[in-house]
């Protein structure tokens, strides 16, 4: 992806070797065997087939072998595709900017405020708890609270602030906007207080002695350290709202579109190879958008 | 120790805290307290009585298609995916502690694995299959797209973990004369073993509520989640609420058995 700088952790791990062993260089190769044959069989060569399956021509009964650029050509030249990109882009810069605000402030608030390290610990797992339950039960979980009868439209009514029922909570781009914030806000907290609970609380006594206000530490100090860990949690708030199919379909009713969906829809048709064109196209933007992240931080760093 | 009195920013944020919380939860117990419908409620408020009804209902097979099975099958799935993560992400997070020849373009593989869009895997895998005449299932290709999500995370984890680990207490250990065998057993695997158990609940839980991956790669035997999918379009009363409160509580149980686990692992540690 992008050019990296050797990591300092290896090369001093490489010590611990007993020194002369031959065994010992053998090892560290069949320690990283099974992983590379699980990522080798399902990941690489699943992506290989699906490259070279872009170029098959296809009708609705079979795909076969070819070399036709009409898939993306098709996939390219249609208006409905640039239109669900660019509202899949939407999604995920809107997404992206309210998980990195509630992100950065509820890291903070831990990292900061919080005194006791039990406390910090409990919090978070708090924080962590729904993102280990299910994705799909968690976006239902909206229906009776933002719809038509739900208890926000309820709400609203009895205290007359509203005469009918508001129709665009349930049901439209914001439903699709706030189920995301509420699935993936924890992919930022979780990298930002890392970050944050690694910056030296010297640095930040040295500022208000120098004469800092909150503001100016927070500001002048902790944002710019806290850099890294916003990098890593927008790689995968952005590579999971460019992925999404299931959120867009359920809270927009069908109303809205994602480039997934759009595959999705392909796929259940059986248009494979075009399926595949779609999915070329999404993986360069998306190792396009994480590279040009990865060059502002190293990640081997920040574990 | 001294305590500075908290400043008006900390209740600022805390009460900011508080509203992400209940933002979290909020939602999540709407559906807990409806699953407990009477029998002729409906999916929103008010509740028409309170009755186990719906938990009831999602035990007739008829009524909401094959749970039992689906969810059979999602916890195998599970607990096979969580095996293998725990066992592959430790031995690669071994490997990367030395220097071998591919360790950057492996573990930039690893991190392709967590970015690349989930439904491109499940498509690869599927096409896959059917490019070599076998029959996707659950325990096949499912089981390997699965593989490619919670392994990233197993690997980042260990990765995470040796970085922090001292050489130190292998050296004293073989210094004493243990064997490599020996060092790892009684000195690396206990140090670990907490974070070995965080690895598995990630690589159980992140399996037991994946669906992006098993659209394409699961054969003819739904999983759990693929079933509540299919649910959320054909079924419109609360038994989809019981079905989504009885889920979740399981998964709250696995959570709360596996903290347990590492804050017991821990205290004896500590104490020894």
């Amino acid at each position: 992806m992008v050019a990296v700088t050797e990591s300092a952790p290896i090369a001093t791990a490489a010590r611990t070797r007993k020194p002369g062993s031959p065994l010992a260089g053998l090892s560290a190769y069949l320690q990283a065997l099974p992983l590379f044959l699980v990522l080798g069989v399902f990941l690489l060569l699943p992506l290989i087939l699906i490259a070279i399956v872009s170029f098959w021509d296809y009708d609705f009964a079979a795909m076969y072998p070819d070399f036709v650029t009409f898939n993306y050509t098709e996939t390219l030249g249609s208006w409905v595709t640039w239109k669900t990109y660019l509202n899949t882009l939407k999604f995920a810069a809107i997404v992206w900017v309210i998980t990195l605000f509630v992100g950065f402030w509820v890291a903070y608030f831990l990292a900061f405020h919080v005194r006791t390290a039990s406390m910090q610990t409990v919090l978070f797992l708090i924080c962590t708890v729904p993102f280990l339950t299910s994705n799909i039960i968690r976006m239902i979980s909206w229906i009776p609270v933002l719809g038509r009868n739900g208890l926000v439209n309820s709400a609203l009514v009895e205290a007359g602030l509203v005469s009918a029922p508001v129709e665009w909570l349930l049901y439209s781009d914001f439903a699709v906007v706030l189920a995301m914030v509420h699935l993936y806000t924890l992919f930022m907290v979780t990298p930002i207080f890392n970050t944050l609970m690694r910056i030296d609380r010297a640095l930040v006594e040295a500022a208000r002695d120098a004469g800092a206000s909150s503001w100016q530490v927070l500001t002048n100090v902790i944002l710019p350290l806290a850099k890294p860990g916003m990098a890593i949690g927008t790689i995968f708030v952005v590579t999971l709202v460019m992925a999404d199919f299931s959120t867009v379909q359920v809270m927009s009713g069908g109303q809205s579109a994602s480039v997934a969906l759009m595959m999705k829809n392909q796929m259940s048709l059986l248009q494979y190879p075009a399926a595949a064109a779609n999915a070329m196209v999404l993986l360069v933007l998306v190792l396009i958008m994480v590279a040009g992240i990865l060059r502002i931080v190293d990640i081997r760093k920040e574990l | 120790m001294h305590r500075e009195p908290r400043s008006r920013e900390f209740y600022v944020l805390a009460i900011f805290f508080a509203l992400f919380v209940v933002f979290l939860y909020g939602p999540l117990s709407a559906i807990v307290v409806l699953s407990f419908q009477g029998p002729s409620g409906g999916l929103t408020f008010p509740l028409n009585g309170v009755s186990l009804h719906w938990f009831a209902n999602l035990l007739e097979t008829q009524a909401v298609g094959d749970f039992g099975g689906s969810f059979r099958r999602s916890l195998a799935l599970g607990l096979m995916v969580m095996v293998v993560t725990v066992l592959v992400s430790l031995l690669a997070g071994l490997a990367f502690r030395r220097k071998f020849l591919g360790a950057t373009p492996l573990f930039y593989l690893a991190v392709a694995s967590l970015v690349v869009p989930s439904i491109i895997v499940s498509l690869g895998i599927g096409v896959l299959f059917q490019q070599l005449g076998l029959q996707p299932a659950w325990y096949s290709s499912a089981f390997g797209a699965h593989l490619t999500w919670t392994l990233p995370f197993g690997v980042l984890i260990m990765f995470a973990v040796f970085n922090r680990f001292s050489p130190a207490y292998e050296e004293a250990a073989r210094d004493l004369g243990a064997s490599s065998w020996q060092t790892f057993r009684h000195v690396v695997l206990p140090m670990i073993a907490p974070s070995l158990i965080g690895v598995g609940l990630f690589g159980f839980s992140l399996s037991y509520d994946e669906f992006a991956r098993t659209l394409m790669t699961s054969g003819t035997y739904n999983s759990l989640p693929l079933e509540i999918y299919a649910m959320t379009t054909n079924v419109t009363t609360p038994v989809l609420y019981a079905l989504g409160t009885v889920t979740t509580l399981f998964s709250f149980l696995v959570i709360v058995a596996t903290v347990g686990a590492i804050f017991f692992l821990n205290r004896r540690r500590t104490r020894a």
